[in-house]
């Protein structure tokens, strides 16, 4: 089975994508992550202005068989949440990386992207 | 443990399930979505493969004094060619397993067959042909789990849907009966019985010739994750969950299936049963459907509004027709009576919930 694995993206291992644009990133789960939980009904996201650290637990997504925790790329603030999730939390299986995404944040180090995996890596670990 | 599977296993592999462990057995858990295959149930038709539940025959001269006594329900009551659901109770009352006992449709003979769940054919097996010996009773018993495939066909459009593939009349069947014919050429029994609140019929054949029935069955598959957000709408209970022999103990009056015990008849179990009939039950399952948001799962704790413990979640979902989240869970008798006010205790937050009849689904 083959996964979307946009090359505009850096991914985390937890299956975590982050895009930025103009000192805003934009984070998500992948479509390998959607494809994995199935359904998706609830989604559990933090505030706005919560300052986040690299790793950090920031939510949690269910599906209808599993949990799955939500851990932030890199360190920075929460400027946005995506709240039409709330309410239809499918987005996430129908348009991972677009409609689903989560959160928007401020990067406190944007150089900690490098850290992250590319698009070949992060393919080469869920192929 | 080398797991047990279905003969159906490479259709699943080329169909793209995820498979699960079940009770000893790899079987899919999901083929499309859980939501897709749940909602094809309940509007149109789905097929499972269900070959992971046991089968064991029982015939001869006793077969009936025998499958009486060792289950709740009255067997005696059954002609050939219905069935009844029953539970398996130990001496002290508590449910073993539950099953539904088929009084095969031969007017001559006294066969019985009946279903354990997974896993449980060997040990119920042994429990017949144990207690067999120890009455001195003359009844063969015979574990064909891995004989007979069975394959469930459910929803509202299953009659038409396997009535094109059988010379069964199912327009004769009522629900809880069982006739013996063909499906795609096949040899098999069809019964009007199922684990869905749907319409449908469970389909018993030779292992080799199940490819054959669940080709024929042209319709979406599904897998164990919409057959248990199925049940679970319905309140149907599932073993090693809401019930489990030393993990959970439970008497069919707790868990809500006390028609499937009858007093008047000698099984074991029945003393410490009509002795609970009497004293009447400390806690009930009953049914909750959260009012917040949030995922109730097995194993949640139910507190009172005040954070006192009342009792666990045994089964719970998020449910794909009532989109509300909804659970089971054993409480004190006061909380039966529908609309009482709890919290399930979800990651640590007490999420606003409501007692309610544990069937959720009116069908």
């Amino acid at each position: 089975m083959s996964f979307d694995v946009p090359e505009d993206c850096r991914y985390r291992e937890s299956h975590e994508w982050i895009r930025t644009e103009d000192g805003t990133a934009r984070v998500g789960i992948t479509d390998f992550a959607q494809d994995e939980l199935g359904d998706v009904v609830f989604v559990e996201l933090p505030a706005e202005g919560d300052e986040l650290g690299t790793g950090d637990e920031f939510g949690v997504v269910e599906s209808i068989k599993a949990v799955s925790d939500l851990y932030a790329p890199v360190a920075g603030t929460v400027t946005a949440v995506n709240e039409t999730l709330r309410d239809e939390p499918e987005h996430i299986n129908e348009d991972p990386f677009g409609d689903g995404w989560l959160l928007e944040m401020e990067l406190a180090d944007e150089s900690e992207l490098d850290d992250l995996l590319s698009a070949a890596d992060y393919r080469d670990q869920v192929e | 443990m080398t797991l047990r599977t279905s003969p159906l296993a490479g259709r699943h592999e080329d169909a793209g399930a995820r498979f699960t462990d079940f009770g000893g057995w790899e079987m899919p858990v999901e083929f499309a979505s859980i939501r897709e295959e749940h909602a094809a149930v309940r509007s149109a038709v789905g097929k499972f493969d269900v070959s992971h539940m046991g089968q064991v025959t029982v015939s001869g001269p006793d077969a009936t004094k025998l499958t009486q006594r060792l289950t709740t329900n009255d067997v005696t009551a059954l002609d050939p060619g219905e069935a009844q659901y029953s539970t398996i109770t130990d001496e002290d009352g508590v449910i073993l397993d539950d099953t539904v006992v088929y009084r095969l449709p031969d007017g001559e003979r006294e066969d019985y067959l009946f279903v354990p769940n997974a896993g449980h054919d060997t040990e119920m097996t042994d429990r017949w042909e144990t207690h067999r010996e120890a009455w001195g009773l003359t009844a063969t018993v015979t574990d064909r789990t891995d004989e007979y495939a069975m394959l469930a066909v459910q929803g509202p459009e299953s009659k038409d849907r396997l009535g094109d593939l059988t010379d069964v009349r199912l327009s004769r069947l009522s629900r809880f009966d069982i006739a013996q014919g063909t499906v795609a050429g096949v040899e098999a029994l069809v019964a009007w019985t199922g684990y869905t609140g749907e319409q449908g019929f469970e389909i018993l054949c030779p292992w080799a010739d199940a490819e054959t029935v669940w080709a024929a069955l042209e319709c979406q598959p599904c897998g164990l994750g919409a057959r248990d957000t199925l049940r679970l709408e319905m309140g149907f209970l599932l073993s090693g969950q809401d019930f489990h022999p030393t993990e959970n103990p439970r008497t069919p009056y707790e868990a809500g299936i006390g028609w499937t015990v009858k007093l008047d008849t000698e099984f074991v179990g029945r003393d410490a049963l009509e002795a609970a009939h009497e004293e009447g039950v400390e806690e009930k399952l009953v049914g909750l459907e959260l009012v917040e948001r949030g995922v109730p799962r097995r194993g949640y704790d139910v507190t009172t509004p005040d954070g006192e413990h009342l009792g666990t979640v045994t089964s719970g979902t998020m449910s794909p027709t009532l989109d509300t989240p909804i659970a089971l869970a054993y409480l004190p008798v006061a909380y039966v009576e529908p609309g009482r006010s709890v919290r399930v205790v979800v990651r640590g937050e007490p999420k606003k919930t409501r007692t309610r009849p544990s069937q959720f689904l009116d069908r």
